[in-house]
């Protein structure tokens, strides 16, 4: 017999004849009703707790604030070259000059400085922000490697809870959920932030 | 009634011995001489070691009671909470009850997606298909993933065995293996070292600290041990070309796997090599997509105490242009369907690795993980390792616990340890073939108790105790066997100068 029968035919056995049919109770909450503007002062309220930085904007600032955002995390005088735009973030969000990701190998995207992305959606009640490998979001290496990460948030884009953010998503596509910059907590459970991904993120609030 | 040989020995096995032992279903439990999942000692005798290092003592109190306010304070702000606790409870119980058909699906999915599934029956198994696979590329390194599943069937061991050089790439992990020391906490396997013991191994192992022109400038600070050890890492992440997993969740409708951590670490390995491997105990399954909505809520919030640990990666299969190319699913029982078996200890396998239970354990608390002997230590560990060895392999373990029930409390699927607990010492009890000294005992006492003349007899003869304890509260604690069974773990009290009876007796007349 196969490892695969085998196993298989164990579990029969171990669960016999009898299986509980077993309901399953969704009393938790699954939607926010929270104004939108209420919704958007958690989330910032929530990445600041874990270390991001959060600039606001309108949607017709977004360029400048994503300059003023690199500021942050690289400090003044940065050079364009050196941040790395996923492939469909909006041209008006782009410094001038940034390189975009052209798909050469993933480890060579550990020389640029920063990194430029949108999101699929984000979640207040945790200061999360969801990328979703959409040119948009970037594939994974983009938002990984540099160690500066600036994410845009559009207006539309913030829910209440984790379940609204699923409902959201394809589940298929490789998913990452950041909630602030790397951290560990592994020496006296003391948190500090910025071990192997981004030491530092930057999010840019638009609405 | 589990019917497993007696143990002849510790791990490794002493020759001849049987490789495993057997549940009554003919449901074979974990094997010997391969993982980690039995000590060499029994709890009573390595916790007793334990107890004595101060140092120990002091870093596991600070670490949990650090973690235990982090928690409260988390778990607190979700007004749903124990809503989501008996959702999860119920989507395991569920998951059970369907497992196989669950298996299958996944199976599809991942397959549909570009991905293969190899079944592994046991740790052996397990360990040679990943072997296998890993030599298959060419390559003699690999990245890890901190993953219980690969712990549990000790494959570090067996990659070495085979002249491949396994690369712990979590804070924690890095510095068990560069201590060459062993995990003692699910979530946070360092948790036994401060900052100046981590600070010594970094600057005793790392390359980067060696040689007459190393920078020896570490302070023992954790954002300067962190930052040596992402300089450490850096250069491995970057060449690896195959990377090794555990799970956390695996959806079966989808296909889609989960790993949730902290430091990116898992991000590198999940997404840079060109091969990933990821080794996955069967009871990690959700039937649904949504639900993992539930998971990752109590995940987080029950393991580091944060409203969400830094970074969760989904992926399913394989996705071409972004991450790896090649991807191996390895699905292990190693006696997990041997727990399945059986209807009342079968909920061990709803657990999710959070350790919030070791956090809030007071027997864990003072004796810390390497007492336990498994790569599962606290009150989990207690009902889930004798369950995969079976009971009779790690038979002190159901009674390392004060039954106070804190562990039942925190448990963020609801697990009812103390029960469980409770069911496994009926089990060890009823297994023994002999009469142990504590049975006959007890037998003795129960014939006493119902026979009033034997009763004042015996109550008089105890009262003889009175001359050992020589006016002591207690009796002395190195009675001789068998009595010091009893006595080295509990305070016996001397017997009082007259029982109650005989004191009514003396103030009211007959």
């Amino acid at each position: 017999m196969s490892a695969r029968e085998e196993v298989l035919s164990r579990i029969r056995t171990a669960l016999g004849e009898n299986r509980p049919d077993v309901g399953v109770p969704r009393d938790y909450r699954t939607a926010d009703e929270r104004p939108a503007e209420q919704l958007r002062e958690v989330l910032v309220d929530r990445l600041e707790d874990y270390k991001a930085s959060v600039l606001r904007c309108g949607p017709d600032q977004v360029g400048a604030t994503v300059a003023a955002a690199l500021d942050t995390g690289l400090g003044a005088g940065w050079d364009p070259a050196s941040v790395v735009v996923a492939p469909g973030v909006p041209a008006t969000w782009r410094p001038d000059g940034a390189t975009e990701d052209d798909g050469r190998p993933a480890v060579e995207l550990a020389a640029f400085a920063a990194t430029l992305t949108g999101v699929a959606v984000a979640i207040a009640e945790t200061g999360t922000l969801v990328l979703d490998g959409t040119p948009l979001s970037g594939r994974r290496a983009v938002s990984l490697l540099p160690d500066c990460l600036v994410c845009v948030v559009e207006a539309g884009q913030v829910v209440g809870g984790v379940p609204e953010a699923l409902s959201r998503l394809g589940p298929t596509a490789p998913l990452t959920m950041v909630s602030g910059p790397s951290a560990t907590s592994d020496i006296e459970l003391q948190r500090v932030e910025g071990v192997h991904g981004p030491r530092t993120l930057v999010v840019v609030l638009v609405a | 009634m589990t019917t497993a040989p007696e143990r002849t020995g510790p791990t490794p096995l002493a020759p001849g011995a049987p490789r495993s032992g057997t549940t009554f279903l003919g449901l074979p439990t974990a094997p010997r001489g391969v993982g980690h999942l039995r000590g060499d000692r029994p709890f009573p005798d390595a916790a007793r070691d334990a107890l004595r290092d101060g140092q120990l003592r002091a870093n596991l109190g600070h670490a949990t009671s650090t973690i235990r306010a982090k928690r409260a304070r988390v778990v607190g702000e979700v007004p749903d909470w124990e809503a989501l606790r008996q959702a999860g409870k119920a989507l395991k119980t569920a998951t059970m009850a369907r497992l196989d058909e669950h298996l299958l699906e996944l199976e599809r999915q991942v397959t549909a997606r570009g991905g293969t599934v190899h079944w592994a029956r046991d740790a052996d198994e397990a360990n040679a298909i990943v072997t296998r696979l890993v030599q298959a590329t060419g390559t003699d390194e690999v990245v890890k993933v901190k993953s219980m599943a690969t712990q549990e069937i000790g494959l570090n061991e067996a990659l070495e065995a085979a002249g491949i050089t396994p690369h712990e790439t979590d804070l924690a992990e890095l510095i068990v293996q560069l201590g060459d020391d062993a995990p003692s906490h699910i979530l946070v396997p360092a948790i036994h070292k401060n900052r100046a013991e981590i600070r010594e191994i970094f600057l005793r192992t790392m390359p980067q600290f060696q040689g007459p022109d190393a920078d020896r400038d570490l302070p023992d600070e954790p954002r300067r041990l962190a930052m040596a050890a992402r300089t450490h890492l850096r250069e491995r992440f970057l060449r690896a070309k195959v990377a090794i997993s555990g799970a956390n969740f695996a959806v079966a409708e989808t296909g889609t796997l989960a790993v949730v951590e902290s430091e990116g670490n898992g991000r590198m390995c999940l997404t840079l090599p060109q091969t990933l491997i990821t080794v996955m105990g069967i009871e990690k399954l959700v039937p649904t997509w949504r639900d993992l909505e539930v998971f990752l809520q109590l995940l987080p919030r029950s393991s580091t105490g944060e409203r969400m640990n830094p970074y969760t990666s989904m992926w399913t299969g394989v996705t071409p242009d972004d991450g790896p190319q090649e991807f191996h699913l390895v699905l292990l029982d190693n006696g997990r369907t041997a727990v399945l078996a059986d209807e009342v200890g079968r909920e061990a396998l709803h657990c999710i690795r959070c350790s919030a239970c070791l956090n809030v354990c007071p027997v864990y608390e003072r004796t810390g993980g390497h007492s336990y002997g498994s790569v599962y230590p606290g009150p989990i560990g207690a009902v889930l390792s004798p369950q995969l060895t079976g009971v009779e392999d790690n038979a002190s373990l159901p009674y390392a616990s004060s039954l106070c029930g804190a562990c039942y409390d925190a448990c963020p699927v609801a697990i009812d340890i103390p029960s469980i607990l409770v069911h496994l010492r009926a089990e060890h009890v009823e297994a023994q073939e002999k009469l142990t000294p504590e049975a006959a005992a007890f037998k003795a006492l129960a014939k006493a108790m119902s026979n009033p003349r034997l009763w004042r007899l015996t109550q008089r003869a105890a009262g003889l105790g009175r001359l050992l304890a020589r006016g002591k509260p207690t009796m002395p604690p190195v009675l001789p066997p068998p009595a010091s069974g009893w006595t080295r773990s509990r305070d016996l009290p001397t017997p009082p100068r007259e029982t109650f009876t005989q004191a009514w007796a003396r103030e009211h007349g007959r």
